[in-house]
Parts: C-alpha cells; structure tokens; sequence
C-alpha cells in the first residue's frame, strides 16, 4: 500500500542508481591505481546504500573493509608489483 | 566479445524472469525475521538483533567464516614468504635517484595524535558490539588499522617495535582459537556446543549477552592480528630501514 | 521502484563480470570481482526490508516495532568477511605470479608452463 512517493524512496532509488553508475566508470577505468580509489569511493556510495535501507551493521562494515582495507591492499600489491618491475628491468 | 554479449543478454533474461517471481522489494513476507526480533531481547537481553544472530542464534556458522579469514591470512603468508634464493637486501622507501621525501611536521602530529583515539574507538566498538551497531569484525578491522599510523609519521623503528611479529601470531590464534574453546566450555558445562550458558546480564549494559561479549572479544582479536598480520607482509618490502 | 534493488544487483553482476572477461590486467581483474561481489549484497538487502520499518536495533525503540529481518543482514556481514579473504589471497597469488613470470595480462598467462 502506497501512500505516495517520499522522500526516503527518492533517496533509495537515486543512490541505488548512483551506485549502479559508479560500478560501471570502476570496471571501465582501466588503470588499477585509479580503480583503486574509485572502488574506495564506491564502497562509500554502497554503505550510504545500506544506510538508507536500515541496515547501520553492515553499513558500518562495508565502510570499514570496502572504502578502508581493500583499496590499502590494492595498493600495496600495486607497489610490490612495480617494485618487482623495477628490478626485473635493471 | 559477441559470445560474451549474447550470453549476458541471455543471463539477464533469466535474471529478470527469476527476479520478476520474488515478492517486490518492502513487502517482506518471511517469518523468520520476525520471530527473531521478538524474542532476541527477552531472551537475550541484548538490544543488536544483528550481533546476537551472528554470535548466538546461528554462532556456528560464525565460527566457520572467522576460520576462512584465518586460513586466508595464513595463505598469504605463505605466498608471499621471502623465498630461499632471494638476495637479503635493504629496501628503501622511495624511487631510485631521486632523494627521499621527508615527512612534514604536520603529517607526524597528526598521526601521532590520531592514534590513541582510533585506537579507543576500535575498543569501543568491539565491546559495545551487542548494544549498537558495531561488534568484533568491525573493531577488529578499525583496530587493524591502527599500527599504520606509524608508518604514516615516520616512525619506523617504533612501527617494528610495535607489531612483533611473534605477539601478533600469538593474538590472532588466541583469537582464533578463544571461539572454539568457548564452544568446547559451553559443551563441558552440560549444554550444547557454543550454547549461551553465561548469566544474561541486564539489557544495555556491556556485559549482557552471556558468552556474547566473550565471543566479541575473541573475534576483535583475531581480525585486528589476521589483518596486521597480512598488511605487514605487503608492507615489509617498501619499509625503510632507518640506522638509528 | 519495488523492483529497482533486483535490477541494480542484475546489472552490478554483469558489468563485473564484463569487466572480468575483458580485462588485460590482473589486479583490474580482482577489482572487477570485488565489484560482482557487491551485488550479492544489494541482493540480500533487497530481500529483507520492509517499507517503513525500522533498524533491527532495539536500543531506544520498544520490540514490537516492525523492524527489517536481520538474519538477511547476518549473511551479508559474512558475505563481506568472505570478500576479503578472497582478494587477500588472489592479490597475493597474483603478486607471486608477476614474481616468477614477469606477466600482468592474464591473456598471456595461458603461454606459461610448469
């Protein structure tokens, strides 16, 4: 039963678009070093997502892992990986 | 690619004909979500119905995915393990030929200052994880994140001083491990395994739940070594060793 | 509008795993998979809200309001743990891979032996 459109589905449709645009610029993005701060980015829009579907635990753990310690790991295998490039040129 | 193309124009047909069959999103029909937010606070006493179905009504299940960030920790471990025939040499944190960049002032008080505090708010929220939202994996990460402020500001001989290697393994398999022998003690006290057997507590206070902030705690342990634990095997190339 | 959340998580997994099948470089590759990853959990979030309802934390609310299912949200948290354990450990097999043969491009991995 609908009583209307308020502003909370405003806001729930048009950050699940928001999201669904930001994953397609992260998979088109095709350097990893700028891939690495768009997921951080995306991660962000993902848990304001979960907020707004009333879901504060998970919202809480996705900014922590996906905004916070999956781009660190990314760029740190990033940095090992051109360390090794570097020396295997030399 | 028009292999590709057709076959996910195909998949999302099939995704669109499974989705139209769901109930649409907001009219939830299930019963289960429901009966356990009526009876998680009488007969838990805990107020985070998320935490206590993760820790308590289906803790089992818990205990399997916290093994699978241990084993993948130890898995990167063993991966990345400094090989038999590599030479031992001393990396340096900057790009070769070009000096290194100095640390600014404001970059170490910053850090610096920053650290007690996420370091408190990592504590708080692994101990209130069953009044909020928070708990043990969330902490664990925050708390996970702390010993990097050290590397931010510079200070790399108290980075390595900090995190001993030996201390972290220690913590993360007692973390482990705290999970398993709860269950075992819930099992010697005459219940079944990973049973809430501890006194409730009164609701809204720190210690209600029973084995619930135990079990917390061991999980905040384990994630905050696994994740120190794997960040330091990444960063252990790009440390500088510094003669003091 | 209902149905909304289930196209979003459709289109998630499809660009994520376009992005895996046409990817010309390892880590890219990883990031891609993080990305389909996501969308099992719009999925499940769209499972269990109710329109209306409140967070399932009964903090300062009394516990006959409806609330969402929170069982839902427990599988995402693990769903989220499972991620990270899953790129730690391609990110290092792929560290190691580029460690023993020089290659980023997983096309060229196909070449290799041994």
């Amino acid at each position: 039963m609908t009583t209307g459109i308020n502003v909370v589905d405003i806001l729930q449709a048009s950050t699940l678009i928001f999201a669904g645009v930001a994953a397609t610029v992260v998979v088109l993005t095709r350097q990893p070093v700028s891939q690495a701060i768009l997921i951080s980015f995306y991660g962000l829009l993902l848990a304001i997502v979960f907020v707004l579907f009333q879901a504060p635990d998970v919202a809480f753990s996705q900014i922590v892992i996906g905004a916070v310690a999956l781009p660190l790991m990314i760029l740190l295998a990033l940095a090992k990986i051109k360390k090794q490039e570097d020396e295997s040129e030399k | 690619m028009t292999l590709f193309l057709g076959s996910a124009v195909a998949l999302a047909i099939l995704l669109a004909c499974s989705f139209a069959a769901l109930p649409p999103t907001g009219d939830y029909r299930g019963p289960y979500g429901d009966l356990v937010n009526a009876v998680t606070v009488p007969e838990r006493n805990v107020t985070d119905t998320v935490t206590a179905v993760n820790f308590d009504i289906r803790g089992f299940d818990t205990l399997g995915e916290e093994f699978i960030l241990f084993v993948s920790v130890m898995g990167v471990l063993l991966l990345l393990r400094p090989q038999g025939n590599e030479p031992r040499r001393r990396h340096e944190d900057r790009e070769q030929g070009r000096p290194a960049v100095p640390i600014s002032d404001a970059v170490r008080v910053t850090a610096l200052l920053l650290l007690p505090v996420v370091v408190l708010f990592g504590i708080y929220v692994v101990t209130h994880g069953q009044l909020t939202p928070g708990g043990g994996f969330q902490g664990g990460v925050i708390l996970a994140t702390a010993p990097l402020f050290l590397y931010l500001a510079g200070e790399f001989g108290n980075f390595r001083k900090a995190v001993p290697r030996t201390l972290v393994h220690i913590a993360e398999a007692v973390g482990g491990g705290g999970y398993a022998a709860i269950g075992l003690a819930c099992l010697g006290a005459g219940a079944a395994f990973l049973q809430n057997v501890l006194p409730l507590g009164s609701k809204g206070t720190i210690l209600s739940g029973g084995t619930i902030p135990l079990i917390n705690a061991s999980v905040g342990l384990e994630v905050t070594g696994g994740l120190v634990l794997g960040l330091m095997v990444y960063l252990e190339e790009t440390l500088e060793l510094k003669e003091e | 509008m209902s149905y909304l959340p289930y196209a979003v998580a459709a289109w998630l997994f499809v660009v994520g795993l376009y992005g895996i099948v046409t990817s010309r470089n390892m880590v890219h590759l990883v990031i891609c998979l993080a990305v389909l990853q996501s969308s099992t959990y719009v999925l499940l979030l769209a499972i269990g809200y109710r329109t209306g309802a409140a967070a399932p934390i009964f903090a300062d609310i009394p516990v006959g309001t409806p609330a969402v299912d929170p069982v839902v949200q427990a599988l995402m948290l693990t769903d989220i743990v499972v991620e990270v354990a899953v790129v730690a450990l391609i990110l290092a097999l792929v560290v190691q891979v580029h460690k023993r043969h020089g290659v980023i491009d997983p096309d060229k991995l196909r070449d290799l032996k041994g």
